[in-house]
């Protein structure tokens, strides 16, 4: 069993690491992904017995490689296919004979995946797919939409990537502008892989494990990491690092040891991780060297604020509220306009911040349950208990998790004790 | 677009439906969401279902009708009431599947009625 889990493990490790870099070469994800798919069987069967092999990677290129001649010669393509696959034999042979390391392929993988032909919807999922490597269960379930439904979309993009030849060149064949355009949308989809996992309780990973389990938080952190490693001049992907680990050090802190949840403000400082803080407050200012700031390193820039009180044991939300102003100004997205109404309410009173959460068009926030949760808070310190109890209930029904759900359950329990 | 929310409920669910003590908690996670199910406008028809203790099944065996207490056992959970709700698609049907008051949730789309 426990040899299992290793190779689970390692095979875990290698795969988007392969997958990319076959694909770039390969040019068919689909083809891919089966011979990929059978390497990874072969090593299942065969690593328990003979044990681990020294390049894991090496080993599993190996088998996807001649599942790929396979196919080549049973579709007729070989003469085609010839130049590639000698130079993935190539390749594989050094790195059997040597220190080397699989070219790493990942960024040129993500940046296919945020081409302007894949739809923006589908530009996440597919990282999640080919670069984390989970499969389209997985992705389904982080983004609340049916497993079959899924799978057919994630079918037809990697369809379409075929059919139009959508490019794999490598990062350095690509001219800067196209890249600077392309990574935004990378490190949106990065971002929207850490807001997906944001959520999952401290442990969880654990449980989980493998490809199936959670830590989508963990894996986007990784995501920003190999960014970082591939474009070191780009400001933006250093604050969406830092973004992501000043949301992780608190982590421990967002759920206490019954599992409620526990907001910002009432988090014991203590359970923070200060290893990721201090190394988000090093990539911010490593950031700000470049004098060209972003949402991402606005947003980390409130993080960094929020994560000051572990220092001075307050909160300065004048400061958050002029950061959020910017951010809106950038970028007025509904949680952004929700943040600043809450960073407004702390600084300047309740009813300035709630001036400006009804200054969001109704039809917006619907079901955005965000709003009525601070709605909630907002009336409640304005004693309007009636409005109050309305705003925590609509919050209530719109949460889907059942900690957070708790939480107001109980700020709405304290409202009825009052008058 | 039409989708049925059909709403599974545990054993212990539906005992926390009349037992003093639950009771209280239980309603008011229901009525929270059907507040917010509402207030989005999207309720085409909603009903609760009494326990499945009080139901009875009708079979068809052979030529003869049998009738026999209760739904078939075959599930701990069974079904404790529906939502038909007016969405756009089955995302937006599943999100809202995703926030109700029990562990599992059905979702189908509603066939359109015949003119």
């Amino acid at each position: 069993m426990e040899s299992h889990r290793i190779v689970e493990q390692t095979a875990r490790e290698a795969y988007g690491r392969l997958l990319s870099y076959l694909t770039v070469h390969w040019r068919n994800p689909q083809d891919v992904e089966d011979a990929l798919g059978d390497a990874f069987l072969s090593a299942l069967e065969a690593w328990p017995m003979t044990g681990i092999p020294d390049k894991p990677e090496a080993w599993l290129l190996t088998i996807a490689r001649r599942r790929l001649i396979d196919r080549a010669r049973r579709s007729r393509v070989s003469a085609e296919a010839l130049p590639t696959l000698l130079a993935m034999a190539e390749d594989a042979r050094l790195l059997n004979a040597s220190g080397a390391e699989l070219p790493d392929e990942r960024l040129a993988m993500m940046l296919l995946c945020a081409h302007p032909a894949i739809d923006p919807a589908m530009r996440t999922p597919l990282m999640l797919q080919t670069v984390l490597g989970l499969d389209a269960a997985r992705i389904a379930s982080a983004f609340i939409v049916k497993p079959a439904t899924m799978s057919q979309r994630l079918t037809r993009v990697r369809a379409k990537i075929r059919a139009e030849r959508l490019t794999f060149e490598s990062a350095d064949a690509m001219d800067t502008a196209e890249i600077t355009a392309r990574l935004d949308s990378v490190l949106e989809a990065v971002y929207a892989v850490y807001g997906t996992g944001w959520g999952e309780a401290a442990g969880n990973e654990a449980t989980g494990g493998g490809l199936a389990g959670g830590g989508l938080a963990k894996e986007a952190v990784e995501l920003g990491r190999l960014l970082l490693r591939f474009v070191p001049g780009e400001p933006e992907a250093y604050g969406l690092l830092a973004l992501m680990l000043h949301c992780e050090a608190r982590r421990e802190a967002r759920h206490d040891g019954e599992g409620n949840y526990v907001p910002l403000a009432e988090q014991d400082c203590a359970r923070w991780d200060r290893g990721m803080i201090a190394e988000a407050e090093r990539l911010l200012h490593a950031a700000s060297q470049a004098g060209r700031i972003g949402r991402y390193q606005l947003m980390a820039a409130i993080q960094s604020v929020h994560a000051q009180r572990l220092w001075t044991g307050r909160t300065e939300w004048d400061a958050l509220a002029q950061l959020y102003e910017g951010l809106v100004r950038m970028q007025p997205t509904l949680g952004a306009c929700v943040s600043r109404a809450a960073a407004v309410a702390e600084a300047y009173g309740a009813d300035r911040g709630m001036d400006l959460l009804a200054s969001i068009p109704a039809e917006n926030v619907v079901s955005y349950q965000p709003y009525w949760a601070l709605a909630g808070h907002l009336y409640k310190r304005m004693h309007r208990h009636d409005e109050a109890r309305s705003a925590y209930g609509r919050a209530i029904g719109l949460s889907a998790d059942g900690s957070v759900r708790r939480f107001l359950s109980r700020q709405l329990a304290e409202l009825s004790k009052l008058p | 677009m039409n989708y049925t929310l059909m709403f599974y409920e545990s054993q212990e669910d539906f005992a926390a439906r009349t037992d003093p003590e639950r009771q209280e908690a239980y309603l008011a996670g229901w009525t929270h969401y059907v507040h917010a199910l509402r207030e989005a406008g999207i309720v085409v028809f909603g009903s609760g279902l009494y326990a499945p203790e009080t139901a009875a099944t009708v079979k068809r065996r052979g030529g003869d009708m049998v009738v026999q207490d209760g739904p078939f056992p075959e599930t701990k959970e069974q079904l404790g009431g529906i939502f038909v709700i007016d969405v756009p698609d089955m995302d937006a049907a599943l999100e809202w599947a995703a926030r109700g008051p029990v562990d599992t949730v059905e979702v189908r789309q509603n066939i359109p009625a015949l003119k």
